[in-house]
């Protein structure tokens, strides 16, 4: 019997451009946790990019199109969206919701798409479900290797709580799932007041110098408040807060995504092969723990 | 109708206003300069003028220098702004409108944002995903700033973390179709 059938979790499995590239280990570690919780995730055939924040910035059409594509190719498959990325999982409930609004916009994107779109099918990132479906609870009872003596900073960022109309699983100002999450894990979640700034991810190719101020200053603020790595559920932040981040006295801090963890703690075999794609290897913080 | 800035005359134009309510949604007349979006702002400090000030000038119709400032390209669209509004003005939607007049209009002061953004639509016009790798080297090719990353580069590379070439993709007609559609 398969895990999944026993939690009847399946969902259509949108992976975003970054977990096949910059963020692999962020892909690989969604795919084998998931699998180890009995999540099915059904990948999206043939899915296109949500156009990020270059389509809303310069379209407003071409974004809800191009986000919108992939909620209808998730329709036919008749489930509801799983998405890893925030930035992705913000496009795609932001389209879901002008569709649902909007009785003309659904009819554009059926014509595009020559079939018959209704936004029935909700889109959840896999915080979301990890927390709120599968359940701490349920968790806990799956530690094999409780993460013990390791701080950590929870790093929500921008587009897990905002705009608070839109995705509403957590408080948007001071949210505590991640937290309560690494708590079950084993480990320690640092109180800290950063938890939902910008990191600057979408100008970090851009406005190198706006990018790297503010992963400096939140990792400076994370160190402060005693975390000795901080912890995403974003490709962006993740790839910004590892290329950008300035280091105080040439140390920097080690940026796990939450998956990683998730299976280290369950003693999931490949976890470490994904940690040894880090630019900033947390290999010494772990060694340092017994971890 | 003139008025006179700092660098000399500039034009007014009485109906910005009512164009940026109707076209992006936010209510703009109801923003009674309270400051909560600039204090909020990660990236006031790289703006020539800040959030809350670029609503009082799209009120009083300062058109170019709206169109034309740095604020509306170094915004990270982060929505901490349009989150935190006690008045709900939809800073977002606002923001998202001029950007796309000031492109449309080739006022973009910020070049290598702009740049990075019709790159970054480029690839997925032409391959359906984004293909990192050829983004960053035609962002730098673009902006002429070759080397400041090929360290971190090299280092991605050698850890699998960028993909060599883009991936096949079998619907690409239909994603070209949404481009088309929207550039009309």
């Amino acid at each position: 019997m398969s895990q999944s059938a026993a939690t009847g979790l399946r969902y259509a499995y949108y992976p975003g451009c970054s977990l096949e590239a910059t963020a692999r280990e962020y892909g690989q570690s969604v795919r084998a946790v998931c699998s180890h919780l009995g999540i099915e995730l059904a990948e999206i055939p043939d899915w296109s990019c949500c156009g990020a924040s270059s389509g809303h910035s310069t379209s407003r059409q071409l974004a809800r199109t191009l986000a919108g594509r992939n909620l209808a190719l998730a329709e036919k498959m008749e489930m509801d969206i799983a998405v890893a990325c925030p930035a992705c999982y913000i496009r795609l409930r932001n389209a879901h919701h002008e569709m649902q609004s909007d009785d003309r916009l659904r009819e554009e994107l059926s014509s595009v798409m020559s079939l018959s779109y209704q936004a029935k099918h909700g889109v959840r990132h896999l915080l979301d479900i990890i927390v709120n479906e599968i359940g701490l609870e349920d968790l806990k009872s799956k530690v094999v290797k409780p993460l013990k003596g390791l701080k950590l900073a929870a790093y929500y960022g921008c587009y897990l709580v905002r705009p608070p109309e839109l995705v509403a699983f957590d408080d948007p100002e001071n949210p505590q799932c991640l937290d309560d999450l690494l708590n079950t894990l084993g480990a320690e979640a640092r109180d800290w007041s950063g938890k939902v700034d910008c990191c600057g991810g979408s100008l970090s190719l851009s406005k190198r110098e706006i990018a790297g101020r503010l992963v400096s200053e939140l990792a400076e603020m994370a160190g402060r408040a005693g975390a000795e790595a901080m912890v995403t559920a974003c490709p962006l932040c993740h790839a910004n807060l590892e290329m950008r981040q300035a280091g105080v006295d040439g140390k920097k801090l080690p940026v796990f995504y939450f998956t990683e963890l998730i299976g280290l703690a369950l003693g999931i075999a490949e976890a470490r092969s994904w940690l040894r794609r880090h630019l900033i290897s947390p290999s010494g913080l772990l060694t340092s723990l017994g971890l | 109708m003139q008025y006179i800035n700092k660098e000399g005359r500039t034009e007014i134009d009485r109906r910005f206003g009512e164009q940026v309510k109707e076209e992006s949604g936010a209510e703009i007349d109801r923003c009674y300069q309270c400051l909560t979006c600039s204090l909020g702002c990660p990236s006031a400090f790289a703006m020539d003028y800040l959030p809350h000030q670029i609503v009082r000038m799209v009120q009083l119709g300062l058109r170019q220098e709206v169109l034309t400032s740095s604020t509306i390209w170094v915004c990270a669209d982060c929505q901490a702004c349009a989150s935190r509004c006690p008045n709900e003005v939809d800073l977002v939607g606002m923001m998202d409108f001029l950007r796309e007049t000031s492109l449309r209009e080739g006022l973009a002061k910020e070049r290598a944002v702009a740049d990075f953004h019709r790159i970054f639509l480029g690839n997925i016009e032409r391959w359906g995903r984004q293909h990192e790798l050829s983004l960053i080297i035609k962002l730098k090719l673009k902006t002429r700033d070759l080397f400041s990353d090929v360290p971190s580069g090299i280092k991605m590379l050698k850890k699998g973390k960028l993909k060599l070439l883009p991936e096949r993709f079998k619907e690409i007609k239909n994603v070209r179709d949404i481009f088309r559609r929207a550039e009309k």
